[in-house]
């Protein structure tokens, strides 16, 4: 559980029983908002940048708003099952004579880690930068693939 | 300056907003972060909108109202399943009423890395001229 609060995204590596409680819950918030129409439930993990990560058979996918940085303020690293993103968001000073009626954007610093839900390949990642969302395909470890199993007759 | 380096992001939401007018095609509408600042000759707004192209971006000033409207491609195909979500996408809304007299024809705006950058010049105003009167 102390796993959970580091790193705020749900591990399913450990199964105990409070994680299945969890599991069985969110699968109801999800059900529950299909009936109503609404969208998938917002907990953040209270990190920049927000994330959503989705997977299919072959790849997890991870995706973040980051408008107005370029790639190389960005530094991205891969472990075993996690994923560290950190940069700067810079923010160019408009010079002296200037007067702000609203300043809304924000710069600084952000460093953020991700625990995936499952092992990964570490040598085939891939991330692009367009239109300031960031996109990341990361390539699930043979191991950790969904298998079909055959029955034998 | 120092200060500045060290600080870090804090997490805020996308604020959603109510749509414009009522849809037809269905869809939520996200306010994006600004910011507004004047020169004595132009107004500059950049705005934060990730996802829009400069193709799916609309800027309208018409009767000193300002409006921004950016749509977005959705992200991914449908055979992706959510894990986690934290963030939703939709299109982006912002109007504003200015005040000052707007130079139409010299509007310029920049959309790079899904930050737009518009420079709404203001309208010179009459240059006082002297006159010389020639003596006859």
């Amino acid at each position: 559980m102390i796993y959970r609060s580091m790193f705020g995204l749900p591990t399913w590596r450990v199964q105990s029983p409070f994680d299945e409680f969890d599991r069985i819950r969110r699968q109801m918030d999800r059900l529950s908002e299909a009936f109503s129409g609404g969208r998938p439930g917002q907990a953040t993990a209270g990190v920049f940048p927000l994330v959503n990560l989705t997977e299919d058979q072959e790849n997890y996918y991870v995706r973040a708003e980051l408008p107005g940085l370029k790639a190389d303020e960005l530094d991205i690293q891969v472990t075993a099952n996690s994923l560290s993103l950190s940069g700067e968001r810079k923010i160019a000073e408009e010079g002296n004579g200037v007067k702000y009626h609203r300043r809304e954007r924000e710069g600084g610093r952000f460093s953020r880690m991700l625990t995936l839900p499952g092992d990964i390949d570490a040598e085939k990642v891939e991330a692009d930068l367009v239109n300031g969302v960031l996109a990341i395909k990361i390539a699930k470890a043979e191991a950790a693939k969904p298998k079909q199993i055959s029955v034998r007759q | 300056m120092a200060a500045m380096e060290n600080k870090e992001i804090k997490v805020r939401e996308k604020q959603e907003v109510a749509p414009p007018a009522e849809q037809t095609r269905p869809g939520i509408y996200f306010t994006p972060s600004v910011d507004i600042f004047e020169t004595e000759k132009e107004i500059t707004l950049l705005a934060d909108m990730p996802g829009v192209t400069a193709e799916d971006l609309v800027i309208d000033l018409r009767d000193n109202t300002l409006t921004l409207e950016g749509d977005i491609a959705s992200a991914g195909d449908s055979k992706e399943e959510p894990i986690y979500e934290e963030y939703n996408t939709g299109r982006f809304f912002r109007q504003f009423s200015l005040s000052e007299m707007i130079d139409q024809s010299k509007i310029d705006a920049q959309l790079n890395d899904g930050v737009l950058r518009l420079s709404l010049p203001k309208v010179e105003k009459a240059t006082p001229r002297k006159i010389t009167v020639r003596a006859s």
